[in-house]
């Protein structure tokens, strides 16, 4: 009885955590856009690799890939601020 | 832990406690004009420093290339290959190579403005004296995202009329049955999300570097004054970080004009586009 007694004081000290859950959903969101923005370098880098003379126009196109997945990790920056009770 | 450890108790925490920076750094107290619309705190008077700036070096660079055609002086001094660079930049890197020559003459001032806005006022966030960019607010950015979201419908409804928005948001080539699924997922993607995601991704690269900024020096000013014995070297090493963090926000002020002037001009270019 006892032990019982103890074992589930135990574990509702142990359930109880604590800190930011907005730090803890960034690092979830940034995820995502970490390996997406990987991709399109990693894409960019082969084409220029493949065909120089087009390194100007794909280094463009690099940057608008950028913007887009990178857009994602900042919303998931913002919704801590914007849910903020 | 390593800030406990150099010193600083939260339960004694006294004169020289560490205090991170928060979301409060964006809202600095007012120095004038309280409770009115206008009221100007320091981020308010940057702007305006930023714009009367960019207003004195634009009327200096017109009238340097006014005076060079009108006297026939072909070669350019300092100043005016400094203006003409950066205006071509914008002219013939972004407008013109996005939408052709005739339309990107056409949009070129609101582009030119939106760049050298959004430039100067992210320039501000590492300048010393000032230390925080005008478009960490979310104020600015929405006017700028604002001008981007007309003129790209502007240039949609002059170029195609009503057709404008049936081609936005009943696209050719899908079946019938699909519009949908398609027709929300695309008003949704092109008039709601084009202009909220310009505007926050500004508003969030300034905000997430001015804090990791103000967070490195602060950690600075911690370890080199009020901790402990050899926890001090730490401040050397946050001093670094911030010191080459600062040379990427340089860098971040620079592409995130350049990414927003050029999703503006891509946006312009979609809606000009002729459904094939």
């Amino acid at each position: 009885m006892q032990i019982i007694q103890l074992a589930a004081e135990t574990v509702t000290q142990v359930s109880q955590v604590t800190g930011n859950l907005g730090v803890l959903g960034y690092g979830l969101a940034a995820i995502g856009p970490g390996i997406g923005v990987g991709l399109v370098v990693s894409k960019t880098i082969e084409s220029i690799a493949r065909q120089p003379e087009l390194a100007a126009r794909l280094q463009v196109t690099m940057w608008l890939g950028i913007a887009f997945t990178e857009a994602l990790a900042l919303i998931g920056l913002a919704t801590p601020f914007i849910f903020a009770a | 832990m390593l800030l406990l450890t150099a010193g600083f108790n939260p339960f004694t925490a006294g004169e020289g406690d560490f205090e991170p920076p928060t979301i409060g750094e964006f809202y600095p107290e007012v120095i004038a004009f309280e409770g009115t619309p206008f009221a100007l705190n320091r981020i308010m008077l940057i702007r305006l420093l930023v714009t009367t700036l960019l207003i004195v070096l634009f009327t200096l660079w017109a009238n340097r290339f006014r005076k060079s055609t009108a006297t026939g002086q072909f070669v350019p001094g300092r100043f005016q290959m400094f203006g003409e660079i950066s205006l071509n930049f914008v002219r013939k890197s972004i407008a013109h190579e996005q939408l052709g020559e005739k339309d990107g003459d056409r949009f070129l001032p609101l582009l030119t403005t939106i760049f050298f806005i959004v430039l100067g006022m992210n320039i501000t966030g590492i300048v010393p004296g000032l230390n925080i960019a005008g478009t960490s607010v979310i104020g600015l950015p929405i006017i700028l995202a604002g001008a981007a979201y007309v003129t790209f419908i502007y240039a949609g409804v002059k170029a195609h009329g009503v057709m404008f928005f049936k081609n936005a948001l009943f696209p050719a080539g899908v079946p019938k049955a699909f519009y949908v699924l398609v027709t929300p997922i695309e008003f949704l993607s092109t008039f709601i999300l084009r202009p909220v995601t310009l505007a926050l991704r500004l508003m969030m690269n300034m905000i997430a570097g001015h804090l990791l900024l103000v967070l490195c020096f602060t950690a600075t000013h911690f370890f080199v004054l009020y901790a402990d014995g050899a926890f001090k070297a730490f401040g050397l090493l946050t001093f670094t970080f911030g010191f080459v963090f600062t040379l990427f926000e340089i860098l971040v002020a620079f592409l995130q004009a350049y990414v927003f002037t050029l999703l503006t001009t891509v946006y312009i270019q979609l809606s000009l586009a002729d459904e094939h």
